[in-house]
């Protein structure tokens, strides 16, 4: 938790219902360069098995999730 | 020698014939309902898949035709048959009811209206956004038929075509998911 990640781009995603937050963040991960990491907050609990979901099959790596009462984040790092 | 050649060679049209039979990374969906709730489950899934890198081709027959009409775009010489269904018919995503609990309309304001609370995107914002990511629309020519629907009173939609069940077989064939909604 404590570690510094360094993140090229940070996807607002608070609000948004499925299957949006998935749409943006394989559209919005396009947009940084392979090895870099996105950080996308979410609302939605139904994130918390999509973006695993999505990132195996994408071929992307989820390096760190934290969840806090408010939102969910997501540290992607774009492999694919 | 030549022996080993022959065996390669046969062995090379073997693998090619796998690969022939391996499916596509797609999707094929068939929206046979007009339903809100149905077509709204049919276009999260055909976006959702487009984000986990699939290709989509959902095709509309039968009720879920009319959910492609435009309401702006008005077209003549039909017959009374046709004028009838065209009447009866929702004009469009925006008229379409819920399949359960559409209570004279009341059930399907109450539920558009929870699903813009819920930021949840209305089945014609969803229809947009399938244009956006490049889902392709497949529409069924005997059901236009039937109804008496014409090319020039569906909506404008980049990837649409229009055609029969052979194009679909050939899609579906070619799909690791193929669903009927």
């Amino acid at each position: 938790m404590s570690v510094n990640i360094e993140v090229a781009k940070v996807m607002d995603l608070k609000g948004l219902a499925c299957p949006m937050p998935v749409v943006k963040v394989s559209k919005g991960i396009k947009e940084v360069e392979v090895g870099e990491i996105i950080e996308a907050i979410s609302t939605d609990p139904g994130s918390l098995t999509d973006f695993p979901a999505w990132a195996r099959t994408s071929g992307n790596e989820i390096v760190d999730t934290q969840q806090s009462e408010e939102e969910i984040k997501f540290y992607i790092k774009r492999l694919a | 020698m030549e022996e080993l050649e022959k065996q390669m060679e046969l062995l090379k049209a073997q693998i090619d014939a796998t690969g022939n039979r391996m499916p596509d990374n797609k999707v094929s969906l068939i929206v046979f309902s007009g339903d809100l709730d149905k077509a709204l489950a049919a276009f999260v899934i055909a976006t959702g898949a487009v984000a986990m890198g699939m290709d989509v081709v959902m095709f509309f027959t039968f009720w879920g035709t009319p959910l492609l009409r435009d309401k702006n775009k008005k077209v003549g010489g039909k017959d009374t048959m046709s004028k009838m269904f065209g009447a009866m018919l929702p004009t469009g995503a925006k008229e379409a009811k819920l399949s359960k609990m559409n209570m004279g309309g009341m059930g399907t304001m109450m539920m558009k209206s929870l699903m813009e609370k819920k930021n949840v995107s209305s089945l014609e914002g969803f229809i947009e956004l399938a244009e956006e990511l490049g889902v392709r629309i497949f529409i069924c020519e005997m059901s236009m038929d039937l109804m008496g629907f014409k090319r020039e009173e569906m909506i404008d939609y980049e990837h649409k075509t229009y055609g029969g069940v052979a194009g679909f077989l050939e899609e579906a064939a070619n799909s690791k998911i193929q669903l009927f909604i």
